[in-house]
Formats: C-alpha cells, structure tokens, sequence
C-alpha cells in the first residue's frame, strides 16, 4: 500500500519538529540546571572573595579578573587586526588570488581546534618568546584564535553598506580612508560590534587554550606575566578534581549569566543593525 | 595621496596576519612533534598499541580509534538533527519562530564546552550507568554530548545552503504538484548538496577537535574501544591530559597526536572549503 504523499509529509514535519523541540529542550534544560543549581551558592562573598584551599572554601574574584585580563587584551589585539583585514578585503583590493589566500587563511584558522592553538601558544609564546605561562601568552593565543570569527563578522557588516553611500561620498571628493571611516564604518558599527562581542564569549568560554598557555596559578595576576587560572579552567578543575561540587555549580551558573548576557547584547545589537541596512 | 597609499599598505600587512598565524602554527606544531614522529617511525606511531610514555613507546592508534568512533557517534546525532532543524528552518517553521529558534541555537553554539561536558557527568553519566551498566564514562556518552556541541555548525551552514538555493527550483517543484516535503528531500536537499556536506565536514572537524567535553565524559581509558558503552581516550584528551607534566620525548609524543589531528583538521577543512566555494560559483551561475 502507498502512504499518500500528504501523510508522509505531516509525519515527516512532526518529526522535525520534535526534533527543533528537543534541541531547544537541552538548551534551556542546561541553563535552567545550571542557575538552578548554583546560583544558590553565590553571594558577594563568593564573587569579591580569593579562594581558599584550592577552590573548596571561599570566592573566585582572582579568577574573574583573570578571565577579564585575558579576553580584553585578547579581544582588544584581535579586534584591530581583524577589522583591518576585513576593511582590505572590501574596500582596497580587487578579488584576486591575494583576496583568495587571505580569506583560505582566516576560514582555515577558523576550524583549527583550540588545543592546537593551545599546543601553538605554548610552544611559540609560552617558551619560544620566554613569556612564560602568563596572561598574555594566553590573550595573544585567544586572539589568534578569535581574529576569524571577527574578520568574517566586519566583513558582513561592511558589505552590507549599501554601495550608493560609498558613490555619494566619493561623489563628495573624500579620499577612499575617509569614506571608509566616515561613511562606511560609521554604518557597519553594530555588525562589526556583534562580531566582537562574540568574540568575548569566545575568548570566556575558551579552556582548552588558556590551560596550556595562562596556566592556572590561584593567584591573582598582577602583571601581563603573571600565570593565572581562568572561570572556565578554575570550573574545570573543580569538578574534574571533584574539589567542591557547590563551588563548581556556583562558577559555571556565573559562566552561564555572562555567556547569556553577551549573547543576548549580541542579538539586540545585531537586530539594530538589521533595521538600519534596510 | 601619499597617506593614502600608506593606509592601503598598512591595512594589507595586517590582512596578512590569519595566513601568517596558520603559517606559524604548521611550523611549530611539526617542529615540535615530527621529529619523535620519524625517530619512532611513522607507521609505528599511528598503527602501534602501546602508549607507554615512560618506557619510550608512543603508539596512537587506541587515541586514532577513539577520535574516529565519538566523531562518527556526535555525526550520526549532529547531522540527523542538525539537518531536519535546517529543513524545518527555511521550509516549514512561520517566520516569527525562526526568530526565536535561530538565537536560541547560537546561545547553544556560546555555551563553555566545560559546561556540555559538566553536564554530562552530572545528567548523562548517571543515565547510561544506571540503563546500560558500565562506568557510564563512554563512547556513548562523548558521542551525544559532542551531536549536542555540533548542532550549530551543522545547523546554520546547513541553513545557508538551503537559503542559496534560487527560488524558482521550489517554486518549480511546488508548480508540478509536489508536496512540500518531496520538495524539500527531492529538490532543495538535492540542489544544496555540496552546501550541507561541507556543514557536515565542518560539524566533523568541531567533533574531532573538542577537547575538555570528551575529556569529562570519555573516560580516557587507553584501550581499543569494543562497544559503544566502553571508555575510550581520543586524540585531543590524549595532549590535554598529559601535557600538564609531559617533558623531553613524551612531551614531543604530545606535539606529534597534535600533528595528526592537525592534519586531519585541515583535510577536513579543505575539502569543507572547496565544497562551499563550488556552491558560491554554482548559485552564481
């Protein structure tokens, strides 16, 4: 017997369906798992508060300033380079064989797993350059690492500039960098900020990378040269060395929220940006 | 006029930094571990058994079968879901939900690989332990928790592959009385091949090369997997755990897992690469 087309079609939607179902049912499980279960064990003592005895007692606060020391400077050396690139490949140089490599370059390094940036880190930056496991070993690792996703993001954003704005300001007698950081920059801003504040959550999440080449001293870093353990490596090592499971659901429900928070500044600034090209 | 040639040079030098980066990574990574890779012999390192760091014997080929068996376990659940959510996506869902969905699957994409792989110890573990027996800590385990992770990748390049696809074909295929569904498997799938094998390559390469996740819930035994509920150790675990206190040889061994994996990544990102480029040229035509 043949199943009519119409019937297979509505079995075939319900299954897809389930499945979209699910798939959103694991993310809002995770976060709602997660907050549920560590937000409890957060207080102001727990965020402002060095750790004791090896995470079991105490806060996270070093590790809060060292997550921040390592994604900014990694974001902040990122961002420039990755901006650059995407402002060469669209406004000064034709699609060529140079356009070509640079991009094969940027998608490659964009599906380099982080354990081999991590491998990369420690060996060019940790030893080779003799800084050492430190935080800036680490941020020049993130940025390396981060400076596809921001390449591609600029590069959307500066596309999407409608190319009148670029012919009115050239029809203005601006040279090609003043049409570029007046006219078409000045549009593409919220595209190329989504693109680096999800570079932030990149660089916040990142473990693997930062293990190999910030270290993980407890320690607060008070140099660009001091080793330091990261949120997501210090969550790591809690629940892998099974320290504290209350302070490792406290660490990852603070994760969560700032994974949360960037990714949602991200979509609204990108949902601006959106509105604006049209 | 003069400045301006400056800012064009600058701006090229700098663009040159990604290739310059992935130049410099291939340089150490092989400096590093090829040559423990040749004094071992190459055929030994890859197909050999034993991994006995302190003795002096670096064989992969447990880390090689363990890599290969959660890849193809996060495949089978990544693309099954990951392409029925793309379909659903541009065929089927009314647009006012794809504005929630599609967030709510890069929020999935921004959460800490830590956290997928906390997860699992705390919820999945349990799960296979107490139904399957075992430790739990499996290949089973890895495999979902990895489908999870790659959903996406697999997702959203899936989902430009679909869109690229020129409109007429649809509505063609709807003209001749197809239904919805005959369209989407007999024409859009069809049409958009190239596109969602280079999603599935690249889901594969996130799989291959996840580290902390796998090394939570894969249970890092060195032996050859035999069934999916075995604890099985993989390439990317194989450096992360060992390289805290590996020296001289052993830490060489290390650099040398990274070198396949290397290899296999960029394989793997190459054929992805040409695949998509394929689709820009075949969409323009």
């Amino acid at each position: 017997m043949r199943v009519p087309p119409a019937v297979t079609q509505r079995a075939v939607v319900g299954l897809m369906w389930t499945l979209a179902g699910l798939t959103l049912g694991v993310l809002l499980f995770i976060i709602a798992f997660v907050l549920w279960k560590g937000l409890p064990n957060v207080s102001w003592e727990f965020l402002s508060a060095p750790p004791r005895s090896m995470g079991r007692e105490g806060g996270i606060f070093p590790m809060i300033v060292a997550t921040a020391y390592v994604t900014g400077l990694g974001v902040l050396i990122a961002a420039p380079v990755g901006l650059a690139t995407a402002i060469y490949l669209t406004e000064y140089t034709r699609e060529g064989r140079l356009t070509h490599v640079i991009r094969f370059g940027a998608d490659c390094l964009a599906g380099i797993p982080s354990i081999i940036f991590g491998l990369f880190g420690f060996v060019f930056f940790v030893i080779t350059l003799g800084m050492g496991l430190s935080v800036l070993s680490g941020a020049l690792t993130l940025a390396l690492m981060v400076l596809p996703t921001i390449i591609r993001t600029s590069e959307e954003a500066i596309r999407a500039v409608p190319r009148a704005f670029r012919e009115v300001s050239f029809g203005l007698g601006s040279t090609r960098w003043q049409m570029v950081t007046r006219v078409v920059l000045r549009s593409a801003l919220p595209g190329i900020t989504t693109g680096i504040v999800l570079a932030v959550g990149r660089c916040v999440s990142e473990t693997a990378a930062v293990m190999l080449t910030a270290g993980s001293a407890l320690g607060l870093p008070r140099g660009l040269f001091d080793s330091s353990r990261t949120l997501s490596l210090h969550f790591y090592i809690l629940s892998r060395e099974g320290i504290s499971m209350a302070k490792a659901y406290a660490t990852a429900s603070i994760l969560v929220v700032v994974i949360l928070a960037i990714n949602l500044f991200a979509y609204w600034l990108m949902r601006r940006f959106v509105a604006k090209v049209r | 006029m003069r400045t301006e040639r400056l800012i064009g040079l600058v701006l090229a030098a700098l663009a040159f930094t990604a290739i310059s980066g992935l130049a410099l990574i291939t340089a150490f990574i092989f400096k590093e571990g090829f040559p423990l890779m040749m004094k071992v012999g190459l055929t030994d390192f890859i197909t050999s058994s034993d991994w006995y760091p302190r003795e002096g014997h670096f064989g992969i080929f447990p880390m090689i079968l363990g890599s290969l068996a959660v890849t193809a376990g996060a495949m089978a659940i990544g693309v099954s879901f990951g392409v029925g959510v793309a379909i659903l996506l541009t065929q089927f869902c009314p647009p006012r939900l794809v504005g929630v969905l599609k967030p709510a699957i890069e929020l999935l994409a921004g959460i800490p690989s830590v956290v997928y792989g906390f997860m699992g110890v705390v919820i999945l573990v349990p799960l296979i332990r107490e139904n399957l027996g075992g430790s739990g800590l499996s290949v089973l385990a890895a495999s979902i928790v990895l489908g999870i992770m790659v959903l996406p990748t697999v997702i959203s390049i899936s989902v430009d592959a679909l869109q690229a696809v020129p409109r007429p074909y649809y509505e063609g295929s709807i003209a001749l009385g197809a239904t919805e569904w005959q369209t989407a498997h007999m024409v859009m799938l069809r049409a958009a091949r190239s596109g969602i094998m280079a999603a599935v390559i690249l889901g594969m390469g996130r799989a291959i090369g996840e580290t902390m996740a796998v090394i939570m819930v894969a249970g890092n035994t060195i032996a050859l997997p035999r069934s999916l509920l075995s604890p099985v150790r993989t390439l990317t675990s194989n450096i992360a755990l060992e390289m805290g206190y590996a020296a001289g040889d052993h830490r060489q061994a290390l650099f040398a897992t990274g070198v396949v994996l290397f290899v296999v990544i960029m394989i793997l990102n190459t054929v992805a690469l040409t695949l998509s480029r394929r689709r820009a040229r075949g969409a323009s035509r």
